[in-house]
């Protein structure tokens, strides 16, 4: 690192004073994949590998063009599995009533409120990383926006559908929605309830209409070579000819007859920046909204103020925690996606999740101050039962999973070893589900000591939460093998080859 | 003007050039624009920086119709819980008063941001001329490559400028090759 401070060698630079930096060579060779950038004077390349925009085509198109690994098929059967024994649970769950989920009273809500708030935190990093980090021009983000909005849209999916069984009689469940009926009867729109059902609704619509907008070009890219390997296609047997037109009309059905006018990217970049936009406030909204699910009832441990920015912290933090989860075999499963997901990504990354994880250390600490500042008795006698009370151990592995884990990242190490960072990325998963479970199983104790029960789980219960896993890895294995996994046209945005004003981009 | 096309220009949608990078094609824009032309448009893998202006392109109207939009579902959103909460079925909650506002919030603004995020998708597609499932462009081998590395200018005979020979040549010195006449379908 030099001894320079940063702004005072960027303004030599630019006045020509100093030589400009080699890309990679100012870091100590040895040390990562040559984006690990000590000085913060340089900016680190965010696509390797001496790539030109047509190698960039052809790496990611390949990936959903060409038979995946060995790996896809026993993992898309395995997924497959678990959803099914997820829907048989589900089926089960209809066709008997909700009694056969340990639900008890006073514990009214289990798991599935549990996994439908995990479900949508998870989601969020999504969204983030796609608004967020667009309005804060956040280069490095196209690299992993498409395949993180592709985890929030199956996210959201695993999420919304637990609210919907668990209304008892499913049949009735377009009660939710405000539709006429013979009755005359019409929502409750002061209940929080609703509000989620109109918040996640909103979220789940704007966040795939997000997705398939970004998608566009890049289908149109797929669409283009469909076509052009169908012109090619006279050693071909008829089976493959017709695999071959499903997928090119398939791809030019999606892509709307995108054709990369400039006239027509002009609105596209708008639209984009507008999205943005007005996703940067929804996804805050969204957790916000689904904690006062909790916030506005009038139980103790749960009636409280730091509920929305609480959960909106902790559904980033678990959401960046399961794009790690998904990208690091990814990245060793595809071959050229290390060029774009550089190790500063990860990172990056593993900086928000020490960040988030820390904000969410924080309220847990700010919600014991606060019962004890209150001198409610219920509410500290709420919290006391929360750490020492019979789900002591929820408790124990929530703070040593969601506060402790994500410090490791202090360590230059931890957050630079992708086998590391994929560990921890589970833990901070596990920890997150913990968190809402504790939060949910403060219901076990209320006010009166008489009405207090202990709730735990029935096998149901437990397969249909590891359905919802087989039915969000399903879809996963899906998009990997058949749509563009990455940003095509935006990460060929960030290269130096597509500026109009750099030697690269053909300037003189 | 539309029905017309077809047999006044003997059957050719236009001319298309390729070029070697973004920056030629960038400068290349710049003389079309400077040479009068409308009817022309830039086709590239990447909205190129700094394009709107080399084109001489005026804003995007996105922001209106999405802003409208938002407004729409945003008012619309409130009086469908004030006409439902306090009109069509009044139900006492907490003693609140059936009008009140405060708790009408989170769905007014959810639905603000529902028609505006549908608004800012299908509006784009919508002036943009989408979706439509073939174009005269697209029997152009040489097109494909726009969406993958290629840099192209096409300039319709629609035009009033439109002359194949000059706006050939006027392409050619700006710095294209593979000048190809497109025929219209």
């Amino acid at each position: 690192m030099s001894t320079v401070h940063p702004d005072e060698l960027t303004s030599k630079r630019l006045a020509g004073q100093e030589p400009e930096p080699q890309l990679g060579a100012e870091m100590h060779g040895a040390l990562g994949d040559g984006t690990l950038v000590v000085d913060p004077a340089v900016r680190p390349p965010l696509v390797l590998g001496n790539r030109d925009l047509h190698s960039v085509t052809e790496t990611i198109c390949g990936w959903a063009e060409n038979k995946p690994g060995k790996w896809w098929t026993p993992a898309f059967l395995t997924a497959n599995g678990l959803a099914a024994v997820g829907t048989l649970m589900i089926l089960y769950l209809i066709t008997t009533g909700v009694g056969v989920w340990g639900l008890n009273n006073p514990v009214g809500w289990g798991w599935a409120i549990v996994n439908f708030v995990w479900w949508v935190g998870i989601g969020h990093a999504g969204t983030l990383i796609s608004a967020i980090l667009c309005i804060f021009k956040q280069k490095w983000r196209t690299s992993i926006n498409r395949f993180a909005e592709a985890m929030t849209i199956f996210a959201v999916i695993c999420a919304g559908m637990f609210p919907g069984i668990h209304v008892g009689r499913v049949w009735f469940a377009w009660f939710m929605f405000p539709i006429p009926n013979s009755n005359a009867i019409w929502p409750n729109f002061r209940s929080p309830l609703l509000w989620d059902v109109f918040a996640v609704g909103t979220y789940f619509t704007v966040s795939l209409l997000f997705w398939y907008m970004g998608m566009i070009p890049d289908i149109a890219t797929l669409r283009d070579r469909a076509f052009k390997r169908l012109h090619a296609s006279s050693g071909m047997g008829k089976v493959q000819v017709a695999i071959g037109k499903v997928r090119a009309y398939a791809y030019g059905a999606l892509a709307m007859g995108w054709r990369f006018n400039f006239r027509a990217w002009q609105n596209y970049e708008k639209s984009y920046i507008l999205l943005a936009g007005i996703a940067t406030p929804l996804v805050l909204s969204v957790h916000s909204v689904v904690s006062f699910d909790f916030a506005v009832s009038i139980i103790p441990g749960w009636h409280t103020t730091i509920f929305p920015p609480y959960f909106v912290a902790g559904a980033i933090f678990s959401g960046f925690a399961m794009v790690l989860t998904l990208l690091i075999p990814a990245r060793e499963l595809y071959p050229g996606m290390k060029d774009f997901v550089t190790q500063r990504t990860l990172e990056n990354m593993c900086k928000i999740i020490t960040v988030t994880g820390s904000m969410v250390g924080f309220a847990y600490g700010m919600e014991f101050f606060i019962a004890w500042y209150s001198a409610s008795s219920y509410e500290q006698q709420a919290f006391i039962i929360r750490a020492m009370g019979p789900y002591w151990w929820a408790y124990f592995i929530m703070i040593t999973c969601n506060v402790i884990s994500p410090q490791v990242f202090w360590f230059k190490w931890a957050r630079t070893t992708p086998w590391f960072i994929f560990i921890v990325s589970i833990v901070v998963n596990i920890g997150m589900w913990f968190e809402r479970f504790v939060i949910v199983t403060t219901l076990s104790a209320d006010f009166l000591p008489s009405s207090w029960g202990y709730y735990s789980p029935t096998y149901v219960d437990v397969l249909t939460f590891v359905g919802s896993l087989g039915v969000f890895m399903t879809f996963f294995l899906l998009f990997c093998r058949f749509l563009p996994m990455l940003a095509i046209s935006e990460v060929k945005n960030v290269m130096p080859a597509a500026d109009p004003h750099h030697p690269a981009g053909g300037a003189h | 003007m539309a029905g017309l096309k077809k047999k006044s220009h003997g059957g050719t949608w236009g001319v298309l050039a390729e070029f070697e990078s973004p920056a030629a094609v960038y400068h290349a824009a710049e003389q079309v624009r400077d040479a009068g032309y409308s009817k022309w448009d830039v086709y590239a893998p990447i909205p190129i920086h700094g394009m709107d202006e080399a084109m001489g392109l005026k804003g995007s109207k996105m922001a209106w119709i999405v802003g409208t939009f938002a407004a729409m579902g945003a008012s619309g959103g409130f009086l469908l819980q004030w006409w439902t909460s306090a009109v069509a079925y009044p139900i006492v909650v907490n003693d609140k008063p059936f009008g009140a506002w405060e708790q009408f919030t989170p769905v007014t603004f959810e639905l603000g941001v529902l028609f505006a995020g549908i608004s800012a998708v299908f509006g784009m597609l919508a002036i943009n001329g989408l979706p439509r499932w073939n174009h005269p462009l697209f029997s152009s081998e040489r097109f494909l490559s726009a969406s993958d590395d290629g840099f192209f200018i096409g300039i319709e005979s629609k035009d009033a400028k439109f002359n194949s020979d000059a706006t050939s040549k006027l392409l050619e010195k700006a710095g294209g090759f593979n000048i190809e006449m497109v025929e219209d379908q």
